[in-house]
């Protein structure tokens, strides 16, 4: 049983406990919230490939998630796009202007970086509330249509809504620990380790750092597209940063540059800030020094601590650990 | 095998290296030795393409190197070694050195979605070289320990590991002893000779003196951005310019 985090057993139970999920509870609220997750898991598994296993902190990815929502709700409410077309182009749009965003702001390293993105979000915003004529403005587009049903498959109920986020998150996460156990994902994480030794390895670093990015802001492009779908109505305040900042919180909660990390904390934390929700404004009081506490105590997320404590173990006994 | 002529960098009105000329010859053990703020390491920089001359040029091998980057300067075989090697702690020493041959592979995004046959030679090439490269330095016995866990002297053995394994003609090795014990020291000598005995080209810059009298086979004195002398150990002894600059009066009868 060694080693189970990262079996293939346990991501089958993973997938498993979501696929029995609406047995568990029978509620379409609750089908909602764990829906809402997924997309937002899908988004920082995103955000998760530029920042945890590239060492950028993009602080625009809630921009992206909002280029890729306003994406389908601009070609189907305004041109009447089916939701499928539009969520594809939703993705391609993100890695588009990906490229452009990507070639500026990575010639800055570090904080620049970050504050970089910031202000690009935040442009990101302003257009998207300003520019009426395209997006509506601060009114935002409202009667989305639903996914059109695949063949016998339907997405009205939020039962089949449900399963279809589920889906898309499992096809996420796949393609996801593909990269980055790839040669590929070992590029990101030597240029997260030191780019100076990265460079004299041979790695080209900004065709890899842009590359990283693209992929980075497709998930975010895809989550908004799925989110515009899911929700039928946006509004500008997609693309606020508090977004990004959310998304941060479940990478570190959980465990920046792991897969399994940000997922779980992207699926946790959502339930706890509801059952906190009675606190009201005041949850932050609770919220804030647990979260301060994690940091201190837990510095590379619940489940990076314990691939860490995990491969200690393994080394002391001589044996190969998870990655090898 | 390395040409360098007239080489100067300029930063703002200082210039860290002024006018230098030099080869690094072929097979054999190239030392840079010059007092702190020498400009020693600003010249590795300019050989590994960190920072681009203000005049002067490089030729590797025949080509002009001089407007290269990085990457491209690594992939015509010149692999480096920096005074501190930034290792992935929580990865073991193996998986940190299977990136080191990644510049020699050609899989890109496509064949990583599609899982293609390519990738997964290419990842067993990888991972194999890494292991060759482990055996070359000795520590095949610490491949599955964490990077963090490791020796000083052991993450120097690691850091030559990754430049072996970028298949190198030329290897810049910036103070390889640095920060290492006397014992230890011989054995990274050792190493440094059987890199040289394999057919790799080694400069380095080093400032433990016993050491580089004892191992290298010309010795190029930086001070103050300019070459001051070059010679065999022997010349660089007697040079009374050195003794002067560098080693003081008092080594002069060492």
């Amino acid at each position: 049983m060694r080693r189970f985090i990262d079996s293939h057993a346990a991501w089958g139970l993973l997938l498993a406990a979501g696929l029995a999920f609406p047995w568990a509870t029978g509620n379409d609220y609750h089908l909602t919230v764990m829906s809402t997750a997924y997309i937002f898991a899908i988004a920082t598994l995103g955000l998760n490939l530029i920042t945890g296993y590239t060492g950028q902190l993009n602080l625009a990815h809630a921009g992206f998630m909002a280029v890729g929502a306003y994406t389908v709700g601009i070609l189907t409410v305004d041109h009447g796009w089916t939701f499928w077309g539009a969520l594809a182009l939703s993705g391609a749009v993100c890695v588009a202007l990906g490229w452009f965003i990507g070639i500026v702001s990575l010639r800055l390293k570090g904080h620049y970086f970050s504050i970089f993105t910031l202000c690009v979000g935040y442009i990101m915003f302003l257009v998207i509330e300003k520019w009426e004529s395209l997006t509506h403005g601060t009114v935002g587009i409202m009667g989305i249509p639903a996914p059109e049903p695949i063949g016998a498959l339907a997405f009205e109920s939020p039962l089949a809504l449900y399963y279809l986020m589920l889906a898309f998150l499992v096809l996420a996460v796949w393609v996801m620990r593909r990269i980055v156990k790839s040669l590929l994902g070992r590029t990101f994480i030597a240029i997260r380790n030191g780019d100076e030794l990265a460079e004299a390895l041979g790695i080209n670093l900004m065709r890899n750092k842009v590359l990283a990015f693209q992929l980075s802001v497709c998930y975010a492009g895809l989550a908004g597209g799925l989110y515009a779908g899911f929700v039928r109505f946006i509004g500008p305040g997609v693309a606020g940063v508090e977004h990004t900042f959310d998304m941060m919180i479940f990478m570190l909660v959980g465990g920046l540059g792991t897969v399994l990390g940000p997922l779980l904390g992207a699926l946790a934390m959502p339930w706890l800030t509801q059952s906190l929700q009675f606190l009201q404004e005041y949850r932050f009081i609770v919220f804030g020094p647990i979260l301060v506490a994690l940091v201190i105590f837990l510095p590379h997320g619940v489940v990076g601590s314990f691939l860490a404590w995990q491969a200690r173990r393994d080394a002391k006994e001589g044996k190969p650990h998870a990655q090898d | 095998m390395l040409k360098i002529d007239r080489l100067t960098k300029k930063f703002g009105g200082l210039a860290a290296v002024n006018g230098v000329s030099t080869t690094i010859e072929e097979g054999k053990i190239n030392a840079i030795i010059g007092p702190n703020g020498a400009g020693k390491t600003t010249f590795f920089n300019l050989i590994a393409a960190t920072h681009r001359p203000t005049s002067g040029t490089i030729t590797f091998g025949g080509r002009d190197v001089t407007a290269l980057r990085p990457d491209q300067v690594a992939r015509l075989g010149i692999a480096r070694t920096f005074q501190s090697t930034t290792l992935f702690d929580h990865a073991t020493v193996l998986d940190n050195l299977i990136v080191g041959h990644r510049l020699r592979t050609r899989a890109g995004l496509w064949d990583v979605l599609r899982g293609s046959s390519l990738l997964r030679e290419e990842e067993r090439v990888c991972r194999e070289k890494a292991r060759e490269a482990l055996d070359f330095v000795g520590l095949s016995h610490i491949a599955h320990r964490l990077a963090g866990d490791v020796t000083q002297e052991e993450r120097k053995r690691v850091a030559f590991a990754l430049a072996l394994a970028t298949d190198p003609r030329l290897m810049l090795l910036d103070e390889p002893a640095g920060g290492v014990n006397p014992e230890e020291t011989e054995g990274l000598a050792a190493l440094i000779r059987k890199i040289v005995r394999h057919g790799i080209t080694v400069a380095l810059i080093e400032h433990k003196m016993n050491m580089i009298m004892r191992l290298a086979d010309k010795i190029l004195v930086l001070s103050y951005g300019e070459k001051i002398a070059e010679g065999t150990p022997e010349q660089i002894r007697r040079d009374p310019a050195v003794i002067d600059a560098y080693l003081g009066s008092e080594h002069a009868e060492v």
